[in-house]
């Protein structure tokens, strides 16, 4: 049977291979689960929870699980898209995420992950936190105030680039990014517009210099088609020129 | 000592191991009261870490800083139990007699004092850490004392040795803690019986993990016995954490040998040849008392290699100090807390039976299921389940706190009624038990025929009774507080969910919610339960959600019948500007009510 096996997702049979998250097959099926934290290249960390699925009764993270055989996954209803909703309001009121000021707008993937679940409004009262930018790097600059906590960027520093630029510091609501860097500033690191990590950030956190509004509002990735049809901000960073 | 040359103690010691970086980093703490930034770039240079994956391990843990504490570190224990017993004025007294304010170390660097989760004296609290070390009996004479000790620059060795008393409290026996045989019986009988049939009486005893969760013992040394690897490990999960419970400090200052017996039977079994005992930071006095007995039993050839004279039954123990990290009671957590990480649960599957420690098949289970094996070992699986009900045999050992007369540890066989417990320990008058800890239930008197089970109420350990003058409130702001603290940051859901619901409790607590804010609260708590990493997220809403339920009324007298209370505070937002002016009259205040 090997080679044949499926499982379904809103109804639909979406085939799948041994080894396969819900994630994998369904993307690879065409299939849109949107995702934060999630990016194909990396191993799955599951961490941003907006890719919830409610499968065989239970509501798990599509990007962690394996899928297995018959499975019936349920992307759409109200109920995971309500979940959803919450979670990216969440992310909203935890940062300050300003969209007309922001620089990333019509091309982040958090705002076109909200758009595609309908959020209207952050909902939760805004904890307003005190974060910073750091503009030290050349080519680079970093807004704290932005940062989701996905962890790409430490991912691809410590497995692509082989830099290990990016960790995690403190716990809970306390929880950010710091560089690894005598002074804890980015222009002090080994850190390159080329690296792997200058590309994955999902929402505007991690910015090239020089660059800015060189694609027009209006004109961004997210402008013209839903998340569902165009996919990732990392998969589409060649041909958008951000 | 220099910095260099601790250091190289230290890891020396360790073989330069890399996944013992948060136990160089607890030395290093409790030498110089935190990680200098000097120790940080020594470890990441001889470690080949990063300093900045370095910080990330000492921002996780509480009990890590890198910046000066003092000579004296106090930590006040803030559990709800503490309070009831008058904690937050000691702490008041405290840090008005000292002039400090909490969390904020003094000019002169020399003292800190601050709060911590439950630090597992519930039965005899209020209690604090000092440098790590466990004061119990707090009350306003010992404080003054304190106070004047930090401001003579006594050292906590030179401290009365009745501060740093802890009694065992056992109130209620049965057959765990009436225990009488010798150490090494349960080995004897296993080299006699053969690992078969000693595992054949684990299976067949009906031994579920004594944590909480509930997990046959049989099942979990199967699949971990089954699993291929060369190397499997065995895990004592002595993170205590869960508010209210303190049983396992009392099994492992009193009954130690066993609980290390059925880690040895449990290697023999499965295949391992290493141990850990990983041991929560609270009990930091506890250590010193284990190492001897791991000592001894090597010197008696219980454990080391050849374990009776067995050939290749060769099996060691060591210990790993947590550093204030409730979500290191998690299995995944903890095992990368062992391997020296922030202590992260990790996607499942794969589950640590098949990929646990250092990505080998690992058992971890609780002390207190430790202890139950060997005694199975010994006795038998029919003397096991002679007590107990069909679906739960055995016993349970209850840490009983808060609102009675005599607190401590009571042994039950499973099926005991909440009411017969009651009555045992002197409680009167009770308005509500809380039930295994912040992230377990709160059980009404109407409940209060139900049983300790697996099957009826199902419980770590941890049980504290509140009686009718206490506002339940003031427990569910405490275990919302306790969440926030100790999320671990992860998920979303989790790590923002617990702030909202803190913030939303606070809201009803200082009588500004309306009914709106209440149907918030049972929208996040949904969401924490249904899109959640692991379990900390899953239960945390649980004292709300469920006082919710059975307790409405504590609510309902501090809400404003409106359907909308804005969150914004106008009066709140004003203390910057009093903080800058030094103002903090009337005047400087608007009315809090409209």
């Amino acid at each position: 049977m090997n080679g044949n096996k499926t499982f379904n997702l809103d109804g639909r049979v979406i085939p799948f291979e041994d080894g396969d998250t819900i994630m994998d097959a369904a993307l690879r099926a065409g299939e849109y689960i949107p995702h934060l934290c999630h990016n194909p290249e990396f191993t799955p960390h599951g961490s941003c929870r907006v890719c919830v699925v409610n499968a065989n009764g239970e509501q798990i993270s599509a990007c962690t699980q394996p899928a297995e055989e018959n499975m019936e996954v349920d992307n759409s209803s109200d109920e995971i898209v309500n979940d959803r909703r919450a979670i990216l309001q969440m992310l909203f009121v935890e940062g300050n995420h300003v969209c007309p000021g922001c620089e990333k707008t019509g091309a982040c993937q958090l705002q076109a992950v909200a758009y595609y679940t309908r959020m209207l409004s952050p909902h939760f009262t805004h904890f307003f936190p005190q974060r910073s930018v750091d503009a030290s790097h050349a080519d680079i600059a970093i807004d704290f105030n932005r940062c989701i906590l996905c962890e790409l960027c430490v991912r691809a520093s410590r497995d692509v680039d082989h830099k290990n630029v990016f960790a995690i510091d403190g716990r809970g609501i306390n929880s950010h990014l710091v560089i690894n860097s005598p002074s804890g500033k980015l222009g002090d690191s080994s850190f390159a517009a080329t690296d792997k990590a200058a590309h994955v950030c999902p929402v505007g956190a991690i910015l090239p210099k020089h660059a800015a509004y060189e694609s027009p509002i209006g004109e961004r990735l997210y402008d013209r088609q839903p998340i569902s049809v165009v996919g990732d901000v990392a998969a589409n960073e060649q041909d958008e020129g951000q | 000592m220099s910095i260099e040359e601790l250091i190289s103690r230290i890891t020396t010691a360790a073989n330069n191991q890399p996944g013992h970086l948060l136990q160089y980093l607890y030395e290093i703490q409790y030498q110089y009261s935190y990680v200098p930034q000097q120790a940080i770039h020594l470890l990441a240079k001889k470690l080949s870490l990063t300093e900045s994956h370095i910080h990330g391990v000492i921002g996780f843990y509480s009990f890590l800083h890198d910046s000066p504490r003092g000579a004296y570190d106090i930590l006040v224990s803030d559990s709800i139990t503490d309070h009831m017993l008058g904690s937050r004025n000691l702490l008041d007294v405290l840090c008005t007699k000292l002039g400090v304010k909490p969390g904020i170390p003094r000019n002169d660097e020399r003292v800190t004092v601050a709060t911590t989760s439950c630090t597992g004296m519930c039965d005899q609290g209020p209690a604090m850490l000092v440098n790590g070390w466990a004061v119990t009996r707090l009350d306003e004479s010992r404080i003054d004392n304190i106070a004047e000790f930090i401001e003579s620059g006594t050292a906590v060795d030179q401290w009365p040795e009745a501060f740093f008393q802890v009694e065992d409290n056992i109130q209620r026996r049965d057959i765990l803690l009436s225990d009488d045989t010798n150490d090494g019986d349960a080995l004897r009988s296993f080299i006699d019986k053969g690992g078969d049939v000693i595992f054949e009486h684990i299976e067949s005893s009906g031994l579920r993990g004594r944590g909480g969760a509930g997990f046959k013992t049989g099942l979990k040394w199967r699949f971990c016995k089954q699993a291929d690897a060369d190397q499997r490990y065995v895990v004592c999960n002595a993170d205590e954490g869960e508010p209210g419970t303190f049983k396992d400090r009392v099994l492992l200052n009193a009954y130690a040998d066993k609980v290390f017996e059925g880690m040895t039977i449990c290697a023999g079994i499965i295949g391992a040849s290493k141990g850990y005992l990983y041991l929560r930071g609270e009990y930091r006095y506890l250590r010193a008392r284990l190492e001897q007995v791991i000592q001894k039993r090597r010197e008696a050839r219980l454990l080391g290699n050849n374990i009776l004279g067995k050939d290749g039954f060769d099996f060691d123990i060591e210990i790993h100090m947590g550093a204030g990290a409730y979500i290191c009671g998690e299995e995944s957590s903890l095992i990368e807390s062992l391997e020296g990480k922030r202590g992260i649960p990790r996607n499942r599957p794969p589950f640590p039976v098949t990929h646990g420690y250092r990505n080998k098949p690992t058992v971890v289970n609780n002390v207190e299921t430790f202890m139950a094996a060997a005694l199975i070992a010994t006795h038998g699986s029919d003397w096991f389940r002679s007590v107990g009900t069909e679906q739960s045999s055995g016993t349970k050992l209850l840490s009983i706190s808060g609102d009675c007369e005599k607190p401590g540890i009571y042994e039950y066989p499973f099926g005991a009624s909440i009411q017969d417990i009651l009555k045992d320990c002197g409680a009167a008058d009770t308005q509500a038990v809380q039930i295994a800890g912040a992230a377990g239930f709160t059980i009404p008197p109407s409940e209060f025929e139900r049983c300790i089970a697996f099957e009826d109420v199902s419980t770590g350990g941890s049980f504290m009774v509140f009686n009718q003058n206490r506002d339940l409130l003031d427990m569910v702001k405490n275990f919302a507080n306790f969440f926030v603290h100790e999320s671990c940051g992860f998920c979303t859901p989790c790590r923002v969910g617990c702030s909202l619901m803190k913030d939303l409790v606070n809201k009803v607590h200082s009588g500004h919610a309306g009914q709106y804010d209440i149907n918030e609260m049972l929208n996040i708590g949904s969401l924490m339960i249904s899109a959640s990493h692991c379990g900390l997220g899953k239960t945390a809403p649980n004292p709300v959600l469920d006082t919710l339920k059975k307790f409405p009324q504590i609510y309902e007298k501090h809400l404003k019948h409106t359907s909308y209370e804005p969150a914004f505070d106008l009066d709140a937002a004003l203390q910057d500007a009093r903080e800058i002016t030094g103002r903090d009259d009337a005047g400087a205040h608007l009315g809090t009510e409209s």
